[in-house]
């Protein structure tokens, strides 16, 4: 990790810990925006750490920005600080310029249509399942027009959003345009078979899904120490301590997974050709945000199911962002036709040229 | 917010040429070695291949000269991967190389070290471990084999078990009561190089399962073992057995001793007649792979450590607890996506393969440590116990 890397990911679990408390949390759930939070966020640099210092950014890697992502799961942040990260930085990549506040974006490539041309453009459509949507003050899309796809950056006060939220009472809605002029508009890079964003949402919510998990085992460990059943710890019981073992285990899985894909799109020269080490993550971090988020569940018995304890935080988003941005099912599909297509002899000389420099 | 040290690791320039170097050597040396034999993995045994391995200079390669040729853990683990991967017959010569000879080196006299190395090097000599008797299993330091002073050394009596390769070995490392217990039971215990050829050594093999002769008893009736052969300190056996576990648990061979079984997998997925194949091939051998890619990196990362000095115990029993339980999910998901019965002779590769790893599996959990152990030390590494 780089020095500034290490300042950042500091200051942000410094900013978490004091500002996303149970109270924050209950009051972002019942759907008011944290006015303090955001704002300590944005003037740390840390909403835009992917962005080139020359568009306004702190220009990291996506090794060095793992320890944001990471902390705002282990913290269950309810900001949309993946979405704003990844977003700004496809925008950066596409030369677009990257506004202030919060930006979402969506991975749907066929649902919304751009007429018109470098004068005037105009978007039409709907969107399913945008996170975030009426939150964010941008939202980054993908719009077809004619036989081509290309970003284009919608503003808020343009759309009008069908709110909903997910399991983990983050928002996310549907959104419709008719016919709205865009902020932006700039060719999609090319070479993306996956939508750009399902791509790079999908590490993002790897990295958080790997801090939540993380966050789920302390709160694990501290409780099984303090609570005491049978007149010793929970902690003393053998077989606590072997779910715990295993909720260790996964966690350690989760966290490798998420930050070798992070370092894979760094080395590669063109971030796309990641994709099986985003696969690899996303799949990874799924499913040991299942099995942790069950783990959890058992040690901490019925206070866990409590709207007061913490637990749920967590394991709510747990249940959420496993299957956003692609389940495993969708990435599995894709890594095993990857595989299956080179190979049972190429199988292991394709493990070891990973990621592709 | 950490539990454990596994920050990723890259690879030395050097790996990719050595890499290549090894699968030219394998595509030639193994062109004959049929699936059948690769899926047995590192339990494979054939001394000329590892004679072969030796003279290449790829065993004890980290080791400092004049023993080793002083290359870094990392390019060890290119090394062995890629045997591993392709299924050669290592038995013979992994254990001393694993865990013998670095335990030697660690703990041993210059003399030991001059007169035991170089053999291991030259993959012609071979060890095996002693750690397991009738009555301790997990619990180790109930052990009774117990060695008493004599004039010029100890003599030995009693009983190991489960001695992989001993019949074929010349020689064991063994873990004996030499002195009282102590409060915490871990005092007292010494370690041992036995010469397998000394006078009141008996080996007999015990037939496993699966049928093969490879797990032995070692029966010691008065074996004279001269002062020279003690390892390390006389009662320093147990911080000693701790140290060489770190070097057993920590490697690939714990999750990639079913790697020829995926093979076959994905050989038979891609046979398959494309209007039977479905996303449900796919979505297993991705999930698979999935596990594989990461296991591979947390395993680089604590070789890693190793590299650097540090003993990785925790994150060392974390990669083996995941690999084993990935090992053994194999021959399940095989069975769910193909639901062949395998036969003993006969059957494709993929038959072939499934055969032998479907029986051999449950026993991967119990060697190196059981899985209720090893959490156990996981536990204790995070603060429980
Ligand atoms: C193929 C194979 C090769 C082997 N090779 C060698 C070798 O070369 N050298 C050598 O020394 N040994 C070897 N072993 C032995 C191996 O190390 C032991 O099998 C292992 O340590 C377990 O001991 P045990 O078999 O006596 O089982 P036990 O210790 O009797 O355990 C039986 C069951 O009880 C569980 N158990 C035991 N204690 C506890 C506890 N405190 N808490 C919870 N559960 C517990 C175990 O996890 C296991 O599930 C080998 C074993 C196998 C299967």
């Amino acid at each position: 990790m780089s020095d500034i890397s290490t300042l950042l990911a500091e200051t942000c679990t410094r900013l978490f810990t004091d500002l996303v408390t149970a109270d924050s949390l209950r009051a972002a759930e019942a759907g008011e925006w944290p006015g303090d939070l955001w704002p300590a966020l944005e003037e740390n640099g840390l909403t835009r750490p992917l962005v080139p210092e020359a568009q306004g950014g702190v220009g990291l890697t996506w090794q060095d920005t793992f320890p944001i992502l990471f902390a705002a799961g282990y913290h269950a942040a309810p900001v949309p600080l993946a979405e704003t990260i990844v977003a700004g930085w496809q925008l950066a990549e596409a030369g677009m310029a990257v506004p202030d506040g919060a930006i979402t974006l969506a991975d749907d490539q066929t649902s919304l249509d751009l007429a018109g041309s470098d004068s005037a453009w105009h978007v039409s459509g709907r969107l399913e399942q945008v996170p975030w949507a009426g939150s964010a003050d941008h939202i980054l899309a993908i719009a077809k027009n004619d036989d081509q796809r290309k970003l284009v950056l919608l503003e808020r006060d343009r759309i009008s959003v069908e709110s909903d939220t997910n399991i983990g009472r983050d928002p996310r809605g549907a959104i419709s345009v008719s016919d709205a002029s865009p902020a932006a508009v700039a060719d999609l890079p090319n070479g993306f078979m996956p939508a750009p964003m399902l791509l790079f949402a999908a590490l993002a919510r790897s990295a958080q899904m790997a801090g939540a998990i993380a966050g789920v085992l302390d709160l694990c460990v501290e409780y099984a120490g303090d609570r005491e059943q049978f007149g010793r710890p929970l902690a003393k019981f053998q077989a606590i301590q072997h779910q715990l073992a295993i909720l260790a285990t996964e966690a350690a899985a989760a966290q490798t997974a998420a930050q070798y894909a992070c370092r894979a799109v760094d080395v590669t020269p063109r971030a796309s050709l990641a994709i099986q080490e985003i696969a690899t993550a996303k799949i990874r971090t799924g499913e040991a945000a299942g099995k942790a988020a069950a783990i959890g569940h058992q040690v901490h018995g019925a206070i866990g199911f409590t709207e007061e304890y913490r637990l749920h935080y967590l394991t709510r988003r747990l249940w959420s962002w496993r299957s956003e941005f692609g389940a495993e099912l969708l990435w599995a599909a894709h890594l095993g036709a990857v595989i299956t297509a080179g190979g049972a002899d190429e199988l292991w000389p394709h493990i070891t040229s990973l990621p592709k420099e | 917010m950490q539990a454990f040290n596994l920050d990723l690791c890259e690879l030395p320039p050097s790996a990719a040429a050595l890499r290549e170097e090894v699968r030219a050597f394998l595509g030639e040396t193994l062109a004959e070695f049929a699936v059948a034999g690769r899926a047995r993995s590192w339990v494979g045994f054939d001394g000329d291949f590892s004679a072969k391995l030796g003279a290449r200079g790829w065993l004890g390669m980290t080791w400092p000269e004049p023993y080793g040729r002083e290359r870094s853990a990392l390019e060890r683990y290119v090394v062995i991967e890629e045997l591993l991967a392709a299924g050669a017959p290592v038995a013979a010569h992994w254990i001393g190389e694993r865990q013998s000879g670095p335990l030697i080196l660690r703990f041993g006299t210059d003399d030991q070290q001059k007169r035991l190395l170089p053999g291991i090097v030259a993959g012609k000599s071979f060890f095996c471990i002693g750690m397991s008797e009738p009555n301790s299993g997990s619990d180790l330091a109930s052990i009774r084999t117990r060695g008493v002073r004599a004039d010029g050394g100890w003599v030995i009596n009693g009983q190991k078990v489960w001695t992989t390769y001993a019949h074929k070995s010349h020689y064991m490392i063994a873990l004996v009561r030499t002195g009282e217990a102590g409060d915490n039971r871990h005092a007292g215990l010494s370690q041992f190089i036995v010469d397998l050829s000394t006078t009141g050594v008996t080996v007999r093999p015990i037939r496993n399962m699966i049928g093969d002769e490879e797990f032995n008893e070692v029966i010691f009736e008065d074996v004279f073992i001269p002062d020279d052969m003690l390892v390390g300190e006389e009662g320093n056996g147990w911080q000693q057995v701790i140290a060489e576990l770190a070097f057993e648990r920590s490697g690939p061979d714990r999750f990639l001793s079913s790697f020829g079984l995926i093979v076959e997998m994905v050989r038979r997925a891609g046979e398959m007649p494309r209007e039977k194949q479905s996303d449900r091939t796919d979505i297993a051998i991705g999930r698979l792979v999935a596990h594989l890619i990461t296991l591979r990196q947390m395993s680089l990362a604590v070789a890693a450590q190793l590299d650097a000095g540090v003993q990785p115990v925790v994150e060392a029993t974390v990669v083996k607890d995941l690999g084993v339980a990935f090992e053994q999910s194999i021959p399940e998901i095989a069975h769910e996506l193909f639901g062949v019965s395998p036969r003993l002779d006969g059957g494709d590769d993929f038959e072939k393969a499934l055969a032998y790893v479907q029986q051999a599996n449950v026993s991967f959990s119990l060697r190196g440590g059981t899985t209720e152990i090893l959490r156990g030390v996981i536990a204790r590494g995070l603060g429980l116990r």
